[in-house]
């Protein structure tokens, strides 16, 4: 067992893990962060995508230890503590963007770094730039063009067809 | 859990080397998006690990005397983000921008990328353009190799058990004026793996081509240079006769084979297109400069 410090969604932890354990694994069985999915395990689909000190990342292909010392984010840690939604969880919703949702946690971490590392340039981000940052993710049911969307949601942009959605999920 | 039956934690090169020596069958792990993907297909040659993780030693990155040194360890993101790989060998940051998606480009590392010796590597072919000596770290001391020859066959390089692959040393003095491009052929422009992969590096003078390096992955059993082809291109001026000697030529370099991906034929005509157009890309590049 190796000890293991951890800020996870700006709470510290300190752990002993076995070196074996994925970081998957330790968020997902030992702080019940059941928001990372656990999916193909070989780091095709995306499902288990965290921040990283902000760089998504696959929790499954990365050993715990490997996160030692840094700043972990999933998907429990987007929403405000009241529970109010993230503007990019709101936006998901409103270009109805989700489906089964078991994707959904992993593409919500990639658009919220995607949003902070282009804050200075949201006018002039391109949809081939969007499709380019999330194409590390699968999503069998929504067939990415209401994902691609919510990201221009999220950008603050217009999008025909958004409000339509969000009549129907209400 | 990852069935690792032993795990060792480097905290440097030198530990590294010791500890692979010290524990025969051990194998090392860096960015892990290859290592921990075979443990899940429960590969038991990967069960004893050396971790070299974020080695700090093994993400130098340094210019100086007309050289650029790239270490093993720098991820395909910190790779495409180095200044100095943009403005002197840009062809390295296109070739890393194909690798996976952006999550497996986060962690995985160019070393990684060429010491696992993959058929398909997405930076090989533009290394193998870019001619870098790899610098390599064993007990008796730090050697160097060519690219070529490094791939012995797939999956396998000419690296011993107790070395380690430190980083990618570029002549920049020596690829002033090679224009050079890459493009990766695959069914999918993300998360897929390369049917055929082509990097052609241009340098012209007077009018005609004074050195062609042309390299492809998945086109035989390692990644190759193709020297036929090459020799071919000597002196020729830069039009469709002159690409369709070096094509011709070039059906007697690469060996494709058929897979479930693609037959032999479709890679030969695949290898026979790019060539030409990553001539002409390369030659493009090298009347802008790069």
């Amino acid at each position: 067992m190796v000890k293991l410090k951890l800020h996870v969604n700006g709470r510290d932890y300190e752990l002993d893990v076995d070196p074996r354990e994925s970081l998957l694994t330790v968020l997902r069985d030992r702080l019940g962060l059941i928001g990372v999915k656990k999916s193909c395990g070989v780091g095709e689909c995306g499902a288990c995508t965290v921040l990283l000190n902000g760089v998504p990342t696959d929790s499954c292909l990365t050993l715990a230890v490997w996160a030692e010392g840094q700043c972990v984010r999933t998907v429990e840690g987007v929403a405000r503590p009241e529970g109010e939604l993230s503007p990019v969880q709101r936006a998901y919703v409103e270009a109805g963007a989700v489906q089964c949702g078991f994707c959904t946690p992993g593409l919500v971490m990639t658009t919220t770094a995607f949003l902070e590392q282009n804050k200075d340039r949201l006018a002039s981000v391109t949809r081939e730039e969007i499709k380019r940052a999330h194409a590390g993710h699968l999503c069998r049911c929504t067939g990415y063009e209401m994902i691609t969307e919510a990201v221009e949601l999220a950008l603050g942009r217009e999008v025909k067809g958004a409000a339509e959605c969000l009549e129907i999920s209400k | 859990m990852f069935d690792i039956q032993h795990y060792y934690k480097a905290e440097s090169i030198a530990q590294a080397v010791e500890m692979l020596a010290a524990h025969p069958g051990s194998r090392l792990v860096a960015g892990g998006t290859d290592v921990l993907v075979k443990l899940r297909h429960f590969d038991d040659k990967f069960t004893r690990l050396v971790d070299i993780h974020a080695l700090p030693e093994l993400k130098k990155i340094a210019a100086q005397d007309g050289k650029l040194f790239l270490g093993s360890g720098l991820t395909f993101a910190e790779t495409m983000a180095c200044e100095a790989v943009t403005q002197y060998i840009p062809v390295l940051a296109e070739a890393c921008a194909t690798v996976a998606g952006p999550q497996i480009r986060n962690m995985g590392t160019i070393g990684g990328n060429i010491a696992n010796g993959a058929v398909s590597a997405d930076t090989a072919a533009a290394l193998l353009v870019l001619e870098p000596m790899l610098v390599i770290q064993g007990r008796e001391g730090v050697r160097r190799a060519a690219m070529e020859g490094f791939h012995t066959g797939p999956g396998q390089v000419a690296l011993a058990a107790d070395e380690v692959l430190l980083g990618f040393e570029f002549d920049l003095a020596g690829l002033k004026g090679l224009g050079a491009a890459y493009y990766k052929y695959a069914m999918r422009s993300a998360m897929d793996i390369a049917t055929i992969g082509c990097a052609a590096g241009v340098k012209m003078e007077g009018g005609r081509i004074a050195d062609l390096r042309l390299a492809f992955t998945v086109a035989a059993p390692t990644p190759l240079r193709c020297r036929r082809a090459e020799a071919a291109s000597l002196n020729q001026p830069l039009n469709d006769a002159a690409v369709a000697k070096i094509i011709a030529a070039l059906e007697e370099d690469v060996q494709p084979r058929t897979s479930w991906r693609a037959t032999r034929e479709f890679r030969m005509r695949i290898i026979k297109t790019l060539a030409g157009r990553m001539i002409a890309a390369a030659a493009e590049g090298a009347k802008r400069g790069n």
